[in-house]
Formats: structure tokens, sequence, C-alpha cells
């Protein structure tokens, strides 16, 4: 039995060594000990979908991931969906105005970057809607959200076709 | 902020090895976290060690003869989609695929859905507002405050696929110090909420086992929440109906309806062979489905919303369900 763990996963196409309390979520291992801050902590109970990051290619609530099963995984956060152009996401949802307050912008993105990859061609409403149905905008802005993701989608296929 | 208590963690990769390390007294099984988590935050249990069955490799769905056999790590979100449970068992599929959110079936597992905590209004809540009410049988306390006077909790499953699955006439596979046995999945619960399961705390549910549907069949799942997403059932209803013959045309040989979210077990509707014989082409079959499981079902008040009101929607939401059947829409 573990009251600590060493931790090695791939965090952002990085690998990154930490160690941590064997109580502690993957939420909080990386907003206290990897300072990636842009996953955002909310309900910390599943309800809200702020804290979604993707972990081995799947959007899922990292306050409800134990760091200690994380061990030699693929992680990624809204941060590491940087590159060399702006993801089409970004700026689709800076078009539409989708973010009000922006709390659950990152959680938002990560589900949505998901979403668009699986399915992997544009999406409709109503799949995003389904997709996006774990990730709570208080603001409730979510009619932007939904047409920000489906102009992004339709955005990424131009670009490859 | 709600944080998890403290604990140590293992992380085993053959089941032999989780099955050991849960011979540590008050140690708690963690498949996908999504229900044990939020229930640990709430200070509800304060287990000495977890063990996560992250590593374990119970992630298979195949056919074996007249059955389809589910590892218990399989999540939900890979069972709703698979082609194989798509095609043979649809009311299956759809269950899980409703079971909370998208993001919350990439984690949560069939095992964990089907050992689901029993919740309650007056339970999951978090440590202050428990104190402030004063504990109940589930928290350590002596009354219920669903039942004034009850002696038994009343905590309801929640489970999306249990109901689905005993209307199925799935069987489950426990993997103890012993060996394996193998139960049907009704005989998983029993009517106590603070102790739902008869799974030994050193036993592991490994493995879920269906038989495939020997003639034609029709099978749904109603659930109604508050929300389209997130929220537990306040009215979960299996239906499976065996029929004569392909389709809407042919007659009842054997009807299964099992609901959910009202007790600790899931509750089988009685007399069924009242169904025998009917079309569900025919108009009038949805209203007698929906009067036989309409005059058995009470809710209590042991889930959000109101009891009478649950009770009276449990007929209009089965009449329905059977009628999307008919319409060959499930």
């Amino acid at each position: 039995m573990d009251d600590v763990v060493l931790l090695r996963f791939t965090l952002n196409d990085a690998p990154v060594e930490v160690a941590a309390p064997a109580h502690w979520t993957l939420l909080e291992v990386l907003r206290y000990r990897l300072d990636q801050i842009g996953t955002k902590q909310g309900c910390d109970k599943g309800d809200c979908g702020a804290c979604t990051v993707q972990l081995d290619g799947r959007a899922v609530p990292s306050c409800l991931v134990l760091a200690a099963t994380v061990q030699g995984r693929d992680v990624r956060t809204v941060e590491g969906l940087r590159g060399p152009a702006l993801h089409p996401l970004f700026d689709a949802l800076d078009g539409a105005v989708a973010a009000q307050c922006g709390f659950c912008t990152p959680g938002i993105v990560m589900a949505a970057d998901a979403l668009l990859r699986k399915v992997g061609r544009p999406v409709t409403a109503a799949e995003v809607a389904e997709g996006l149905a774990g990730n709570l905008c208080r603001c409730t802005g979510y009619q932007k959200i939904v047409e920000a993701v489906v102009a992004a989608s339709e955005r990424s296929e131009a670009r490859r076709g | 902020m709600l944080r998890l208590p403290r604990f140590g963690i293992v992380t085993p990769t053959r089941v032999e090895d989780a099955v050991a390390a849960l011979a540590t007294p008050g140690a708690r099984v963690v498949a996908g976290g999504t229900d044990l988590l939020p229930n640990l935050k709430h200070r509800l249990d304060a287990p000495p060690v977890l063990v996560s069955l992250a590593r374990l490799p119970l992630g298979h769905v195949t056919r074996d003869g007249a059955s389809i056999v589910i590892g218990a790590g399989v999540t939900l979100a890979a069972l709703a989609e698979h082609p194989l449970i798509a095609a043979e068992m649809p009311s299956l599929a759809r269950a899980a695929g409703l079971v909370a959110s998208p993001i919350l079936r990439n984690l949560g597992t069939l095992g964990g859905n089907l050992c689901l905590d029993t919740r309650c209004r007056y339970v999951n809540q978090t440590e202050g507002w428990r104190e402030a009410l004063g504990r109940c049988l589930k928290s350590g306390g002596d009354r219920c405050h669903v039942v004034p006077g009850g002696q038994t909790c009343v905590a309801a499953l929640s489970s999306d696929c249990a109901p689905v699955l005993v209307s199925l006439d799935a069987e489950v596979v426990l993997h103890g110090p012993a060996g394996r046995r193998v139960v049907p999945l009704e005989a998983l619960y029993r009517a106590d909420g603070v102790a739902h399961l008869t799974r030994a705390p050193d036993e592991l549910l490994v493995e879920v086992r269906v038989p495939v549907a020997p003639g034609p069949r029709l099978a749904a799942y109603v659930k109604w929440t508050v929300r389209k997403s997130i929220d537990f059932p306040l009215i979960s209803v299996a239906l499976r109906f065996d029929l004569d013959a392909e389709g809407v045309d042919g007659r009842i040989v054997g009807a299964s309806i099992v609901a959910g979210a009202l007790a600790s077990t899931p509750r089988r509707v009685r007399k069924t062979e009242a169904l025998h014989g009917l079309r569900l082409a025919d108009p009038a079959t949805a209203d007698a489905v929906a009067r036989l499981a309409g005059a058995q079902l009470k809710p209590l008040d042991n889930v959000p919303y109101d009891a009478v009101y649950r009770r009276r929607m449990i007929p209009v939401h089965v009449r329905r369900a059977v009628a999307a059947l008919a319409a060959g829409a499930s």
C-alpha cells in the first residue's frame, strides 16, 4: 500500500515525474503540483465538467480521477492544445463570443476537442449538445458554445478538405 | 472545495492480487471512481486503503456460446457503443448510454454501476448538512428520515444497468479468496440500503454474463430525470418482451418488467403473465403494461422529487416507452 505515489506520465506530449499523496486527484496534481491552472476546479464531484481533461484521448472529469491511476498514461490539458497555429476551437469560441465568465471554457474545449476527434467529420448541433452534456455553463451561454463547436468542426474539415 | 480523506492505494495488475489486497479491513474497491470518490468527498466512508481496478484486464466484451460476457471494467461509454451489445441487447446499450454524462461514462464501469452505493436525499449531502438534521440509519444514526420509525434503510439503488440486466436474467461472476462463484445478478442485492450487496468485502465482481435472446424479443429502458443528463434516475424501468414472432405483431410469450431507483434492490413487477398473448402493435398493450407497472411500483421520498408525483409518472413513462417500442423507435 502506498501513501505517497511517484507518478510518471505524459502531460501535453512531455514526460513528467511528480510525487503526490495517494488520496490526491489528477486535478489536484495538475493545479497544485504542476501549476497547470487552466484546468478549473468547480464542483469537485463530477457534476460540472470544469475540470475536464483528456486521459488517453478521452474526456474525463479530473476531479474524479485518482492521480495514482494515471501512471504511464497520456494526459492532455487545455494548455496542451497550444500549437503553432490557433486551435480551431479557440478561434471559433472567440469568434462566437462563446465565453462569458470563461470558467467552464477549458473543460468545454477539452470535451469538444475529444468529440471532434472521435466523430472525425463536421458535427451537428445535436451531437455537440450530447457530447457536452457533462459540461455546465452557469452563464447559460450554451447556444453560442454549440454554434462555435459546430463551426470549428466545419473549419477543420475545410482545412483538411 | 471537496477533498478526499486520506487513504493508501494499491493498483494491482492481477485479479488475485486485488482480492488479496481486499483482505485489509475496511478496504474499498475503486473502479472508475465516479460513485465512490464523491461519496468519500462527502465523508460517507473513510477507508484505510483503496484497491484500484484501473490496471486489471477486465475490459473484454465477447460472445461465449449463448451468452455475452462483459468484463466488469468495460466503461459505460464503451458498453453503450459496442456493436455486439447494440445488436444483441439494445436496452442495455441504451441504459449504459444514459448514465450520468459522456465524461462520466468515459470513467465509470459496468461493474461499478452494478455495485453503485445506494443513495438517499438525506445521505448524499455534505457532512455538515447530514449532521444538522441528525444522522440516519445509513450515516451511523438510529432513525430514518424517509420512513418515520423505519428500522431498515430504504436508500435507493440508482444504477441504470442493474434493472436492465436483471430483466435480461444476467449473472455476475464474483472472484474471492476461494475462487470464483456465479450468482444471478438479482441475488447480488438485498433489501437493506446500508448493506445492499451480498458480495463479500473481499470479493470482486469481475464479469457479467448475459444470455442472448433465444427468440424474437423487444426490450427498452425508461429513465426519467430532472435534467436530460448528469442526474440519477427519478424513474427507472427496464422492459423486456419475448415474442412468438419477429416484430410488433408478435404475441408476448414472456415479459419482464424491472424497476430501479425505488429501493436498495431492483424490483421485479409480478404477474407479468397477464400480458401474455398481447401484441405490441395493439395500442391497448401499452396501457396494460403501464397499469401493471403503475399498480406495483411505489416510490418513496428517498430520492429527489415528490414521491406522489414520481408514482403518477411511472405509468406515463412506461406507456410512452411501450408505445415507442411498438413504433419501432426504442
